[in-house]
């Protein structure tokens, strides 16, 4: 588990040098980029011995995800639910855990927002109690899910990320057995979901965009989020424990609270993810919360190196190759699948330049005479 | 190339749509508007079935004059399909949208209809209601139970009667197919039944895989199925030596030996009269639903499983639906012993839309 530029030391100001976090900060910007260039060019190898022209597919890309007003609005869109799920890995990582059930506790809290808004809207609370009321369900639901897992994981041993996995598995038999039989509309026939919510209580998008809610959201927590884990006392205890459990125990830190806490707040986020898409897009719960949004998460916080502010960016760029990919079938006649290649290659590479902090002399700190 | 050039290519092109448009009860030497056609699929567009036999239908369409179609697959239930559709029409220009998933409609294909009120949306299953739903948005769908009634016919004069279905879900239009199945033996062969085995999910190869072999070894001898991608089913049926019935689209390629026949949808009878209409400026019709009576329906071409007299009668029974003939006939009781049929019902009889029974020769249970 990477723990990154954790601890910045106050800074130092070395003649003529900048200070040791601008290069930090530097150095964290450079090797993404790096990376991703030097994905797109083994990228275009691969085009180029399926005869596609790389220049074609890249100005089709960045056409379909940031050339317009239109298009920059699909990404985001599409980023909204991949920021919460990026965080609710990025926050267990920092403390050590690899929790990659984000998707269970997303659907099981989408599930319980549509579950509880049934009543309130049967019984016409209004929207602007009853969505709050949702969102927290759906937070709690979240929360409870991933927290299990934390629980399981200090106070009893058990392995976080298969029993996060299979817990995920449960969380969606869960909701299709409730909505399949319980909770399900008798109006859903083909298509067994929840009573829908209706119109006044779907959230809109926000003012001048087509974008829903749950972006701002989602950059809100991230900030919230980052200022938790880098500037706080609770921060920097549950970044030591990633760093060595057995060793901040011993220092006396309540190790099995933070691991908990971090947990509830990764499920938090995921939960609300939930929300957002039974309130925002769908109306309703049905299998179609189940969009792999929670295992998608796992990418981008691995490529924002868990970093809860640096997964907004990330998710952006991935929401913006998932908005092209259909232009690139369109235009292109290239199979869904050659997205997932790019996606896979990027993965594979930034992953490799992990191996590069702290090896390029220019970002490192020290007297100007050493840099070569 | 622009609409307006000719050239010795445009010539042909021309002169190759007019030989199409005479195949097609089409007109397009009328026609104006280009059609920009954007097609949406939940799969893989060669998936054996559901989805490949909407792109099979679209291939035909490509070769129209003045239609030009976009396509994407693996588009799931979710907001990515209201994106993918704005992005056709705002990125490629689509002047009509073909969604063919059932829960690409509502609320995704209603909220982009009432927002584009100048693009047609048209919706595979029969989901839009006048009162509620914009003008611009519409559905199509053919009632494949009539085909699936034929797989009965021939499955039940190519074997001793005992047929096996592996099914999706236990919703109504699964159901109709699997009661169907079992009607259209039963004309044919009165002591035929129909065993059942729910997988759960639209696409589980491991758990269609399984059910399979185990309607084998229950001693099904005929199989067929009502999943997504019928590819595995159909298979692993073909490994086991029993004769299998095809569903969605046609799979005789993967059972050379065992092939009855199946059940497909004729999506290109829909869609050419829609590009056909657009380019005419005419309106599309908001509702159409149609079987063997409508020229939606076909079943595929009889394989080597077929007997001679199970061709005779297969296409009997397409003859007499054809003319209109019921499937569901009263009375008829469920597997539990209630009447659920009392009286002959039309083949598209609302009624049959709500079906939430097995019917009395069914082994299986819907809950």
């Amino acid at each position: 588990m990477a723990v990154d530029t954790a601890p910045t030391p106050a800074p130092v100001k070395l003649s003529g040098r900048p200070s040791v976090r601008t290069l930090k900060l530097a150095e964290a910007i450079f090797i993404p980029v790096f990376a991703l260039v030097i994905s797109a060019l083994v990228f275009s190898v691969f085009l180029l011995f399926l005869g596609q022209s790389p220049i074609d597919f890249f100005s089709l890309i960045w056409i379909g995800g940031f050339g317009s007003s239109f298009s920059w609005q699909q990404s985001l869109q599409r980023a909204a639910p991949l920021i919460l799920a990026g965080l609710a890995f990025a926050i267990p990582a920092r403390i050590g855990l690899t929790m990659i059930g984000a998707e269970g506790a997303l659907v099981l809290g989408g599930f319980g927002a549509a579950a509880i808004a049934i009543p309130l809207v049967t019984y016409a609370v209004p929207p602007l109690l009853t969505l709050p009321l949702m969102a927290l369900t759906a937070m709690a639901v979240g929360g409870v899910w991933i927290g299990i897992t934390g629980w399981l994981k200090h106070y009893r041993g058990v392995n976080e990320t298969i029993a996060s996995l299979l817990l995920s598995y449960i969380a969606i038999a869960i909701m299709n057995f409730f909505v399949e039989g319980l909770l399900r509309d008798p109006a859903s026939a083909n298509k067994p979901s929840t009573l829908p919510i209706g119109e006044a209580y779907r959230i809109g998008a926000m003012p001048g965009t087509s974008v829903h809610w749950g972006l701002a959201a989602g950059i809100v927590l991230a900030i919230v989020l980052h200022i938790l884990m880098t500037r706080t006392t609770f921060g920097f205890a549950a970044r030591m424990t990633g760093g060595n459990a057995r060793a901040s125990q011993a220092q006396g830190l309540p190790v099995g609270y933070l691991v908990v806490t971090c947990c509830v707040v990764a499920g938090a986020c995921a939960g609300l993810a939930g929300f957002f898409e039974v309130a925002a897009i769908h109306g309703q719960a049905n299998a179609s919360l189940v969009a792999g949004y929670g295992f998608t998460g796992i990418l981008i916080s691995f490529l924002a190196r868990h970093n809860a502010l640096a997964v907004v960016p990330v998710a952006i760029l991935f929401g913006a190759i998932a908005a092209a990919g259909g232009l690139i079938q369109r235009r292109m006649g290239m199979p869904d699948a050659t997205v997932l290649v790019l996606q896979g290659i990027i993965f594979v590479v930034l992953l490799t330049s992990e191996s590069l902090y702290g090896r390029i002399k220019f970002f490192q700190p020290g007297p100007v005479g050493e840099r070569t | 190339m622009s609409a307006n050039s000719f050239n010795r290519r445009a010539f042909l092109k021309a002169g190759a749509a007019g030989v199409a448009a005479s195949a097609l009860p089409l007109n397009f030497a009328k026609a104006q508007t280009p059609v920009v056609l954007g097609a949406v699929y939940v799969g893989p567009r060669d998936d054996f079935g559901w989805n490949q036999a909407h792109a099979v239908s679209m291939e035909i369409l490509k070769s129209l004059p003045n239609v030009s179609v976009i396509e994407e697959e693996n588009v799931p239930e979710t907001d990515a399909v209201s994106q993918s559709m704005e992005s056709m029409i705002n990125l490629d220009g689509a002047n009509l949208i073909l969604a063919t998933s059932f829960g690409y409609y509502n609320p995704f294909v209603v909220d982009l209809a009432k927002k584009y009120p100048d693009v047609q949306f048209r919706h595979a299953a029969p989901l839009w209601n006048e009162a509620s739903d914009p003008a611009n948005a519409g559905s199509y769908f053919p009632y494949l139970n009539q085909a699936h009634y034929v797989n009965g016919v021939a499955a039940g004069l190519s074997s001793s009667g005992k047929i096996g279905f592996v099914a999706a879900k236990p919703i109504p239009s699964v159901l109709s197919n699997i009661n169907s199945v079992l009607l259209g033996a039963k004309s044919v062969n009165p002591d035929a039944t129909v065993q059942v085995i729910f997988t759960g999910e639209w696409s589980l190869p491991v758990r269609e895989a399984e059910a399979t072999n185990a309607l084998v070894d229950a001693g099904a001898e005929v199989i067929t199925c009502h999943v997504d991608s019928p590819k595995v089913v159909i298979e692993t049926a073909e490994g086991r030596g029993v004769k299998t019935c095809g569903h969605n689209a046609s799979q005789a390629p993967l059972a050379p030996t065992g092939f009855i026949t199946g059940a497909e949808y004729k999506w290109e009878t829909i869609y050419a009269g829609y590009a056909s209409a657009l380019a005419a400026g005419e309106p599309l019709p908001n509702f159409m639903i149609g079987g063997y009576n409508n020229d939606m329906l076909r079943n595929t071409a009889y394989g080597a499983g077929a007997t001679t007299e199970a061709i005779a009668a297969a296409d009997a029974a397409i003859a007499a639906m054809v003319a209109g003939e019921p499937i569901y006939k009263g009375m008829l009781k469920d597997n539990q012993g209630n009447v659920v049929v009392d009286k002959d019902y039309d083949n598209y009889d609302p009624y049959l839309d709500g079906m939430n029974w097995l019917l009395e020769g069914v082994q299986g249970s819907i809950t």
